[in-house]
C-alpha cells in the first residue's frame, strides 16, 4: 500500500517535472520569437531592398532624384524630408512637453492633474489618421489663409533664414507636417517627463523649498537635473514617434519629390513615399527601392529608440531597478 | 536692497515660467479639444444608420462602410487573438523565467523597441514574410501585420504586472509543492489578470486605427469579403483613400467613419483604465 503510494507520488513529480520543461520551453520559444521578429524585419528588408541598394549604391542614399518613369530613385529627398519634419515637431513639441509636465506635477492643483493627465494622455491614442484628416481639412486652410501669407510676408525677407520662410501659402508642406507631428508627439513626451518628474524624491524637493528656493528653481535645478538622462530618453522616443509616422504626414505633406529650401513647400518623407506609392510600384526595382527607404527608416529609428532606451535606463539604475 | 530685487526677480522668472507651463498644458488640451471637435462635428453630420448596412460606394453613390468595418472588426480580433497568447508568453518568459539574465534583459529592449517601431516598417516586414512568398494581398497578411503591433504591447504590461506580483506568493504557492506551470497559469496570471486586460484593450485600441502596415498586406476591397485569403477592407484604409479623394461625398463617408473610431478608441481606453482601476483599488 506504502509502495503504490511513493510510486505514484514519484510518477506525479516526474510528470509534473516533465510538464515544468515543457511550459519553460513553450515561454521561451515565445520570447525567442520576440528576438526573430525584429531581427527577421530587419534582415527581410534588407534582402528585398538588395536590388536597390546593388543598383544604386551609395547613391541611393544621396541623390535626390526619384523618378519613377527613368527607374532612378535615390531617397535624399525623403530623407531629409523626414529628419527635417521630425526636428520642426521636436523644437515645438519639447518645450511644450516640459511645460505640461511641470503644470501637471508642480503647479496645478492636485485635483485637476489627473483629469487633464488623462486628456492629455488620450491624445496620444487618437489613431494617427485623424490627425491626417484634421491636418488636411482644417489646419492646412486655417494655415493658408491666416497664417502662412503673413509668415511669408514678414519672415520671408529676413536675412539668412528668410529663404526657408518664402514661398506661395499652399497650406500643405515640411512647416505644416511638421506642425502635426509636433501635436503628435506632444502627448508622448509630457506623458514620459512628467512619469520621471514624479520619480524624484520628495526630500530633494522639500530640501529645496526649504532653502526658499521658488517652484521654478526647484524644477530646473534640482527636478531636471534628477530626471536629465530620463528627459533625454522621453525626447527621444518622441523623436522615434516623428520619424516613423506615417498617415498624419501622408495627408499633409503633398508628396514631391524636388528638393526644396523653402519649409512652406510641400516635401516627402520616408513613411511618406511608402504610403503614397507601394501600392503603384509596377517594376522590382520601384518595389525593391521602396523596401530599401523602409530599411533606411528601421535604421534610423532604431538607433534613436535603443538611445532613448539606454538614457530611460540611466534614471531606473539610479533608483535601483 | 539688492537683495529684495534679486528676490522679485526670482519671483517674477518664477510667475512667467509657470505662467508658461499652464499655457502649455492650455495649448494641448486646446488642441486636443479642437481635433475632436472637428471629428466629432463633421462626423456626426455625415453619421447614419446605413453606415453600418451599405457598402462603400463608387464615387456620386449613396453607400456606407459596412464592410470596411466587418473586415476592421475580423482583422483586428483575429490579430488580437494570435498576438495575446505569443505575448503573454513571451512576457512569461521575461518575467518569471529570464528577470535578471540577460536574454531577459535583451528580450525586453527589443519587445520595447518593437514596441515604438514604426508601424509602416512592420507593414513592409509583413509583405516581405507573407504577401510576396503567398503571391497576394490578403486580409491574412492584414491579421499578421497587426498582431506585431499587439505583441509588444502584450509583452510589455504582462512583464510589468507579473513583475508587480509580490514573490512571497509565489513562493507561499511553491512551498505546497505545485509545479511552477501550474503556479504560473493559477495564481499569477490571476493576479495579473486586470493589468493584462488592460494592456490587450489598449492594444486593440492601437490596432483598430492602424493604417499604414494594412496599405500593402490586407490592400482593400470596395465588396463584402469574409474571405481572408483575398484583398480585404478595413475602416482606416478606407478612410485615408476616401479623404485623399476628391469627392465630398467620400469625404464625408471618411469623417463618418473617423467619429467611428475615435469614439471606439477613445471608450476604449477609458474602459481599459477602469479595469484597472477597479480591481487596484481591493487590492491596495
Amino acid at each position: 500500500m506504502q509502495e503504490t503510494l511513493i510510486a505514484a507520488a514519484e510518477r506525479r513529480a516526474v510528470r509534473d517535472a516533465r510538464h515544468d520543461r515543457r511550459f519553460r520551453w513553450m515561454m521561451a520559444g515565445a520570447g525567442l520569437f520576440v528576438l526573430l521578429a525584429l531581427g527577421g524585419a530587419a534582415l527581410s528588408m534588407l534582402w528585398e531592398g538588395r536590388e536597390a541598394f546593388s543598383t544604386f549604391g551609395f547613391g541611393f542614399v544621396t541623390s535626390s532624384t526619384w523618378d519613377a518613369i527613368g527607374q532612378q530613385f535615390g531617397a535624399w529627398v525623403a530623407i531629409r524630408g523626414t529628419l527635417v519634419t521630425a526636428l520642426i515637431a521636436m523644437l515645438i513639441a519639447v518645450p511644450i512637453s516640459f511645460g505640461i509636465a511641470l503644470f501637471l506635477t508642480e503647479v496645478a492643483p492636485t485635483w485637476l492633474r489627473t483629469p487633464i493627465g488623462t486628456a492629455i494622455e488620450l491624445l496620444a491614442g487618437i489613431p494617427s489618421i485623424i490627425y491626417g484628416m484634421w491636418g488636411l481639412f482644417v489646419f492646412v486652410p486655417m494655415l493658408a489663409e491666416h497664417v502662412y501669407p503673413w509668415v511669408d510676408a514678414n519672415l520671408g525677407s529676413w536675412p539668412l533664414v528668410g529663404t526657408l520662410f518664402a514661398g506661395p501659402p499652399l497650406g500643405i508642406g515640411t512647416l505644416t507636417a511638421g506642425l502635426v507631428l509636433a501635436i503628435m508627439v506632444v502627448p508622448f513626451i509630457s506623458s514620459v517627463m512628467r512619469d520621471v518628474f514624479l520619480t524624484v524624491p520628495t526630500r530633494l524637493k522639500e530640501s529645496a523649498y526649504a532653502l526658499g528656493s521658488t517652484r521654478w528653481e526647484v524644477v530646473w535645478d534640482v527636478v531636471l537635473p534628477y530626471t536629465r538622462s530620463a528627459v533625454i530618453g522621453g525626447v527621444f522616443l518622441g523623436l522615434g514617434r516623428a520619424l516613423g509616422e506615417t498617415m498624419a504626414v501622408t495627408f499633409v505633406l503633398g508628396n514631391a519629390h524636388e528638393l526644396s529650401t523653402s519649409l512652406l513647400m510641400p516635401g516627402n518623407s520616408i513613411a511618406a513615399t511608402i504610403a503614397n506609392e507601394f501600392a503603384e510600384a509596377d517594376t522590382d526595382l520601384y518595389r525593391s527601392s521602396l523596401i530599401a527607404l523602409g530599411f533606411l527608416l528601421f535604421v534610423i529609428t532604431f538607433v534613436v529608440l535603443a538611445l532613448a532606451k539606454l538614457m530611460l535606463r540611466q534614471l531606473a539604475k539610479r533608483e535601483g531597478h | 536692497m539688492s537683495a529684495d530685487l534679486l528676490f522679485l526677480k526670482r519671483r517674477i522668472i518664477n510667475a512667467v515660467a509657470l505662467l508658461l507651463s499652464a499655457a502649455a498644458a492650455l495649448l494641448g488640451l486646446f488642441f486636443l479639444g479642437w481635433i475632436l471637435w472637428t471629428t466629432l462635428g463633421k462626423g456626426l453630420e455625415a453619421f447614419n444608420l446605413a453606415l453600418f448596412t451599405q457598402m462603400t460606394p463608387p464615387p456620386g453613390e449613396a453607400g456606407g462602410l459596412a464592410n470596411a468595418l466587418f473586415g476592421s472588426v475580423v482583422m483586428c480580433l483575429f490579430a488580437v487573438a494570435i498576438g495575446t497568447p505569443i505575448g503573454i508568453a513571451a512576457g512569461t518568459f521575461v518575467a518569471e523565467y529570464a528577470n535578471r539574465h540577460w536574454v531577459g534583459a535583451t528580450i525586453r529592449f527589443v519587445n520595447d523597441i518593437l514596441l515604438s517601431a514604426p508601424s509602416i516598417v512592420l507593414g513592409l516586414f509583413v509583405y516581405t514574410l507573407v504577401v510576396k512568398p503567398m503571391g497576394g494581398f490578403s486580409g491574412f497578411a492584414g491579421v499578421i501585420a497587426l498582431a506585431f503591433i499587439v505583441l509588444p504591447v502584450v509583452v510589455r504590461t504582462t512583464d510589468d504586472m507579473l513583475r508587480l506580483v509580490p514573490t512571497q506568493m509565489r513562493e507561499a504557492a511553491l512551498s505546497l509543492g505545485i509545479p511552477q506551470w501550474k503556479v504560473t497559469m493559477q495564481i499569477l496570471y490571476r493576479a495579473a489578470a486586470p493589468g493584462i486586460t488592460t494592456g490587450v484593450l489598449l492594444a486593440l485600441a492601437r490596432i483598430s486605427g492602424e493604417t499604414a502596415p494594412l496599405l500593402f498586406t490586407a490592400l482593400n476591397n470596395q465588396y463584402w469579403s469574409s474571405d481572408l485569403s483575398g484583398p480585404m477592407a478595413s475602416a482606416p484604409v478606407v478612410i485615408f483613400q476616401y479623404a485623399m479623394s476628391p469627392f465630398e461625398d467620400w469625404h464625408a463617408l471618411a469623417w463618418a467613419g473617423a467619429f467611428i473610431l475615435t469614439v471606439f478608441v477613445l471608450v476604449l481606453s477609458l474602459f481599459a483604465r477602469l479595469v484597472l482601476l477597479r480591481k487596484r483599488v481591493p487590492n491596495d
